[in-house]
């Protein structure tokens, strides 16, 4: 391995080969292959350049703001630091991880442990379920721009959540996953590993928390759906008001698999995240579903793409950004229909709903279609609340402020509406509506 | 494959065994001797700028722009980080910028392939005409026919002539806007375009004159019209309106395979600009185009933009909403065929409060042929009332035939609406089906549900136009089912 000497510091910031050396220190109990692949995700994180303004991956990014200096590595907290809040819902089981540790866990019930469910962390998994965890852990590859970033999510990803479920078992209560950042200027690189092998069923709920610091998170989650699986999963992204947040999803949908992912933007200052799906035999369906609520000075950056691998698949997106104040949202997404995939059903919708006179948002909606026997459509739209709607709520005695939190429901129900569990719906809502609160 | 009804069942046969039969295949072939007396020879160097300059008798200025823009386009890089790697394939060592006129090369009608002179024959175009398109008439007669609009038009104080001659003799009107639309450093090829153009028209239209036949490029007797670099600048001062024309339905052949023009439009307060293009290069042709238009206050611009030919035409026409309520329309059709890349969209930018902006775009992709659609629309800040509709539909024929779409869309502010809309399609099988019930041929169904799909755009060219247009879509159908 070369020296720390050769590598300029703008390029690497605070992870630095040695507080990468110490990363690997502390890991060392780990299964070779994994140590192997971290060693060459932070060579090629390393070597790497910074995006820059002409990328087209990075096209409407404000790039001042994406750095990688000022971050220390994560220090242990204890769970009774967290002000942790339970999942609000009947679960099968929780995990929490703080600053990339795991703190506090609440296991499966015996019956589904018998049935062969494994729901814990991703070291334990490691060193368990070793040809799991390697077939399916950041297996593919990232293609939206952050190959830096991922390279940085691989290299330092110290502790996750993993859950499989074994051919035909069905869970009908979700899973909790609770990852935190604390402490000031923590780094945190959280992970979420689902499996669901050929016919089964899961729901996960994956909560993205911290204290009021600036901080560096660095995720990622990999969604493995078998033939005929179902896989929900719906992640609650609410970090600090100050953090620098990149996520990385990758969903493979096997043969009559259906995936349905749903992401909450709350938090960050500046946020970005990068869903890559893959329909990879007949009958697949992958619902991409998001929502935003930007204010203040926030950014939102969401780049997705869709890949029609094989015929008879079909794939829903549909994003929708509310934007208050100075705040600002990029939906970048890019449908992929491959030569041989026919018949395929693609959807791609992102819809903002501008609420100040500040607020920007683009919209980059793209297709690349090579089959001619397809359906494929998009729409952008950006708009105001219709005048009309807002007389209205007015004449009702409904003032200003609350009139614009029900508007922005409404917009959203559409999305929400597509969560089938209802407790989960309301922890979604409850979510958005602290949002106006602050 | 079925029969076609058509009396000209040689070209049918063509056509059945290649899709693009009749229209490009020819091209490479044409060889004819020539000696240019003022040729700038191959490649390109400030010596290239000067002779063009000194040949033209342009004074310093122009050829100090030039010069200028040389630099620029030396400076900058291919925009191969978001166009296609095909531009590589452009070597600027190879090509000759400029040729003068009566230099041109003649060719006698004998030389015309067989196959061309029935895409004539069946598009309908006057023999005086076929002529002067297949190159055999370095220039075409155009006083017979049209000496009466030419001399209607120059009464109202239109003013009409080439890039050079207008920006030496009217530089009071043409300079103040020459290269201001579109800056010599807008692009790479607005740039090599600024540095070597040569044709093109410069049009000025004197307030309140409403032109009322449609001006075309071939109405003036001038053998650049067709140039390799053309450049275009047309005012229309305030209430005035004009329609041009650039480009004709029938293939155009040449030999060049690098065009690279750039049209300006400024439209005054009140004033209607309308430019129509039909492009049908050669399949051999890089069609690298920079168009813009500047609407003041309540002005309209409207591009109809329509590609069929050319291996990659790169072209996306754009408005610059400067003044009140003004507005930009964008309609464009593009058709590629085996091996051909129509890569076309539109640009709207609106700076004024209450502007608006349409784009509707339909491409039909053939074969491998492969059409993108690349659009922008941007609305900054603290404007109001602003609106703007974007439309996309792509039609796939063949299975392998390939569409994208990539556009982008920036609003800031809560007072503006957009929006976007794109779909892919291909043509049912129940239409085709019901229709071949009906008696049609396999292909003349298609055919028909093809110009079925771009008939409420053609509606909006001139007469003679969607005629040629609809006989010009069903030519190259051909062969592209069975």
């Amino acid at each position: 391995m070369s020296t720390s000497a050769t590598t300029p510091a703008s390029i690497t910031g605070s992870f630095t080969r040695e507080a990468f050396e110490a990363h690997l220190q502390r890991v060392a109990h780990l299964p070779a292959w994994w140590l192997e692949r971290k060693r060459a995700a932070y060579e090629r994180f390393a070597s790497l350049p910074m995006p820059v303004r002409t990328d087209e991956y990075w096209r409407f990014s404000n790039l001042s703001r994406v750095t990688l200096d000022g971050f220390a590595s994560a220090a242990p907290v204890g769970f009774k630091d967290l002000t942790h809040e339970s999942l609000g819902v009947k679960g099968a089981g929780h995990v929490v991880l703080a600053n990339g540790r795991l703190v506090d866990s609440e296991p499966l019930s015996a019956d589904l442990i018998a049935r062969g469910v494994v729901f814990g962390t991703i070291q334990d998994a490691l060193a368990k379920h070793g040809d799991l965890v390697r077939e399916h852990l950041l297996a593919q590859p990232s293609r939206l721009g952050s190959e830096k970033f991922a390279a940085l999510h691989e290299a330092f990803l110290d502790d996750g959540a993993f859950i499989y479920v074994p051919k035909g078992v069905e869970m009908e209560l979700p899973v909790g996953i609770f990852h935190y950042a604390a402490g000031a200027g923590t780094a945190v690189f959280p992970h979420t590993l689902v499996i669901a092998d050929d016919n089964a069923k899961v729901t996960v709920a994956d909560f993205f928390r911290s204290d009021a610091g600036a901080h560096f998170a660095c995720g990622g989650n990999d969604l493995y759906a078998g033939h005929g699986s179902q896989v929900e999963y719906i992640a609650m992204q609410d970090w600090s008001r100050d953090t620098l947040s990149f996520q990385f999803n990758a969903t493979v949908a096997r043969r009559d698999a259906r995936v349905l992912s749903m992401n909450l933007h709350s938090g960050g200052r500046q946020s970005r995240h990068e869903s890559f799906s893959q329909l990879q035999a007949p009958g697949a369906h992958s619902e991409m579903l998001a929502l935003t609520v930007a204010h203040g000075d926030q950014e939102f950056d969401q780049r997705t793409l869709q890949i029609h691998q094989a015929p008879n698949t079909s794939s829903n997106l549909l994003y929708k950004n509310a934007l208050l104040e100075t705040s600002k949202t990029i939906f970048s997404g890019l449908i992929i229909v491959d030569p041989d995939a026919q018949k395929t059903d693609a959807y791609q919708s992102n819809r903002n709903l501008i609420l100040s006179d500040d607020a920007e948002a683009n919209s980059l909606p793209g297709l690349e279609i090579q089959a001619n026997d397809v359906r494929c459509t998009h729409g952008a739209t950006s708009a105001r609340i219709p005048a009309e709607q807002e007389f209205y709520l007015r004449s009702r005695g409904i003032n200003p402020a609350l009139a614009k939190e029900l508007i922005v429901f409404g917009f959203f129900e559409e999305v929400i509406g597509k969560i089938a569990n209802t407790e989960l719906h309301d922890q979604l809502a409850a979510i958005i509506r602290r949002k106006f609160k602050e | 494959m079925n029969p076609l009804s058509d009396n000209d069942t040689t070209i049918a046969d063509e056509a059945a065994a290649n899709p693009v039969a009749g229209i490009d295949q020819e091209v490479g072939n044409f060889q004819y001797d020539v000696k240019y007396d003022f040729d700038a020879g191959s490649g390109l160097s400030e010596d290239t700028v000067n002779f063009i300059s000194q040949v033209k008798k342009e004074p310093e200025w122009i050829r100090e722009f030039r010069l200028k823009a040389l630099k620029v386009f030396e400076s900058k890089p291919l925009p191969t980080h978001w166009a296609t790697k095909d531009l590589e394939n452009i070597d600027f060592n190879k090509i000759r910028y400029y040729l003068s006129q009566g230099q041109r090369s003649k060719r006698s009608w004998d030389d015309v392939p067989d196959d061309i002179k029935k895409t004539f024959e069946r598009l309908g175009i006057p023999e005086q005409e076929r002529k002067f398109l297949a190159g055999v008439e370095a220039q075409f007669d155009s006083e017979a026919a049209y000496s009466n609009i030419k001399e209607a038009v120059s009464k109202q104080g239109v003013i009409f002539m080439s890039s050079t001659e207008a920006l030496m003799e009217h530089p009071e009107i043409f300079r103040k806007w020459f290269g201001k639309v579109i800056p010599t450093g807008d692009n790479k090829f607005s740039a090599l375009n600024s540095a070597v153009f040569s044709g093109g028209s410069f049009i000025y239209i004197p307030p309140g004159v409403k032109v009322s036949h449609p001006l075309q490029a071939y109405f003036r007797i001038n053998a650049e019209n067709f140039g390799q670099f053309e450049r275009t600048l047309i005012i229309a001062d305030e209430g005035a309106e004009v329609t041009y024309m650039e480009g004709c339905t029938a293939p155009k052949f040449s030999t060049a395979t690098l065009h690279s023009a750039v049209v300006e439009l400024v439209a005054m307060k009140g004033a209607k600009i309308q430019y129509i293009t039909v492009q049908n290069w050669s399949a051999n042709v890089f069609n690298l185009v920079t168009k813009r238009g500047l609407a003041h206050e309540d002005a309209t611009i409207k591009w109809i933009d329509c590609n069929i030919g050319s291996r990659l035409t790169m072209k996306y026409p754009g408005v610059v909403l400067k003044g009140e309520r003004a507005r930009g329309e964008v309609l464009s059709i593009a058709l590629a065929n085996d091996g051909q890349h129509q890569d076309t969209g539109a640009k709207m930018i609106h700076a004024a409060n209450n502007t608006t902006s349409n784009i509707i775009a339909k491409s039909i992709s053939v074969g491998q042929g492969r059409s993108t659609y690349r659009g922008l629309v941007h609305i900054p800040k603290h404007l109001k009332g602003c609106k703007s509709n974007t439309e996309c539909d792509a039609l796939l024929i063949n299975t392998n035939s390939r569409t994208d779409t990539y556009p982008a869309i920036t609003v800031k502010g809560d007072r503006n609406s957009i929006q976007h809309e794109a779909s892919v399609s291909k043509i049912s099988e129940d239409m085709i089906f019901y229709m071949q019930q009906r008696g049609l041929s396999e292909a003349e169904a298609m055919s028909l549900a093809v110009n079925g799909f771009v008939n409420d755009l053609v509606r909006e060219f001139p007469m003679e136009y969607s005629v040629e247009l609809k006989r010009l879509i069903d030519l190259e159908m051909e062969g592209s089912v069975g």
